[in-house]
């Protein structure tokens, strides 16, 4: 299927229905800049995307974005961070093959010299009972927006 | 010649604390100028001497690095090359848990003052839909006294530094089994030094960075079980703040 970006970017994805489950004890790190084009990101965040890290660097971080994602869950993380908060949410990510990864993910502003110079982002392990509202929940929102 | 006060986090078993007074002893060759090495017992002993300005010179983890930068006004001096601080969640052999997941509310949790190591074992325990509203924690002043709580029944669970999970004599960890182990890779302890020392730091991070170059400072890293240092770029200070507050509830 294709898939369209909020700044008009798009690209052709394959969806996988298959889970690859979030391991015990490991945190995925990255930051961005101020657009969410990735500027860091550690070997957990390479493992579980499927991306290289030469892949992942100097691409927005959007490539994660599962189609199962209902905007409006992205949109309050932007309004969130841009004002300056911290933003917590569950995130059904991407990977590169096609298949997805449940999250929960944290996302702050990074300030530097009193200027917003990047953001953030640690995701964790979720528990199964969260995952199961989020998927509930989710696919609710993207019925609303359909009809 | 005013003497200042170095002090380490009280997350190190004593092993590791003799080569911190060796550190001492190199330090004050190396610039010609006295310290000396406090050591604290628990974690609330340190914080009171840190609010009280006692403390000029610290290693320490860096959930209390991000306190001393942010309300201190300390400076992130260097960290250590190659290391990383995880965390360790344990249980008894006849637990009946055998994986995170398997644990249910209300559980006894047995923790130190350690914040690092409570943050993160706080963070693991998440995916069994646990948080300090639906557990038990008792709160030990060493790992040793978490080792104990769960041996004696008295916990589930503990949570332990890595390295002290390690360090623990074989009879007692041979008695537990671990559920769980970070791999964050991120988090490390820093050497900071305090308003009134960082005239000193120039000259401090050149010996510091050099130290494995030398025959002397290689047996001092040695005895403190490193290999190197690396310096903490500002960036690297900020990365490390951001990051303690990421995790933060």
């Amino acid at each position: 299927m294709f898939i369209t970006y909020h700044d008009g970017a798009s690209r052709e994805i394959t969806i996988v229905d298959r889970e690859v489950p979030y391991p015990d004890g490991k945190l995925i790190v990255s930051r961005t800049d101020i657009s969410g084009v990735i500027t860091h990101a550690n070997q957990a965040f390479v493992e579980m995307s499927g991306y290289s890290l030469d892949e992942l660097i100097g691409t927005n971080h959007y490539i994660l974005r599962h189609p199962d994602m209902p905007a409006a869950a992205f949109g309050d993380l932007w309004d969130t961070i841009k004002s300056g908060k911290k933003w917590h949410g569950y995130v059904k990510n991407l990977r590169k093959d096609g298949a997805y990864y449940w999250v929960k993910a944290t996302v702050i502003p990074n300030i530097r010299n009193g200027e917003l110079t990047g953001y953030t982002s640690v995701r964790r392990k979720p528990s199964r009972s969260k995952v199961v509202a989020c998927t509930l929940l989710y696919a609710q929102m993207n019925m609303d927006v359909q009809s | 010649m005013e003497t200042y006060t170095l002090s380490v986090s009280p997350d190190f078993a004593p092993e590791y604390l003799s080569g911190w007074f060796i550190f001492n002893t190199w330090l004050q060759k190396s610039l010609e100028t006295p310290f000396h090495l406090e050591i604290y017992d628990d974690f609330e002993a340190q914080r009171r001497d840190i609010q009280l300005d006692k403390i000029d010179l610290i290693y320490a983890n860096s959930y209390d690095a991000a306190m001393l930068v942010r309300e201190k006004g300390f400076q992130a001096v260097a960290r250590p090359a190659h290391v990383s601080d995880e965390t360790v969640i344990a249980v008894a052999n006849s637990s009946n848990f055998d994986s995170v997941d398997d644990l249910v509310p209300w559980c006894r949790v047995a923790s130190t003052h350690d914040p690092d190591v409570h943050m993160m074992g706080m963070i693991m325990l998440e995916s069994a839909d646990l948080d300090s509203s639906n557990v038990v924690v008792t709160s030990a002043q060493t790992y040793v006294l978490v080792a104990k709580y769960l041996l004696n029944g008295d916990a589930d669970v503990g949570f332990f530094l890595k390295d002290s999970f390690q360090d623990l004599s074989d009879l007692i960890r041979s008695q537990m089994r671990v559920l769980v182990e970070s791999q964050i890779g991120v988090i490390h302890h820093t050497l900071l030094a305090g308003p009134k020392v960082q005239h000193l730091v120039p000259e401090m991070l050149d010996r510091l960075l050099l130290m494995q170059n030398t025959t002397k400072g290689k047996d001092v890293l040695d005895s403190m079980q490193m290999t190197g240092w690396l310096k903490m770029e500002g960036e690297d200070t900020d990365f490390m703040i951001d990051l303690i507050d990421t995790l933060m509830e």
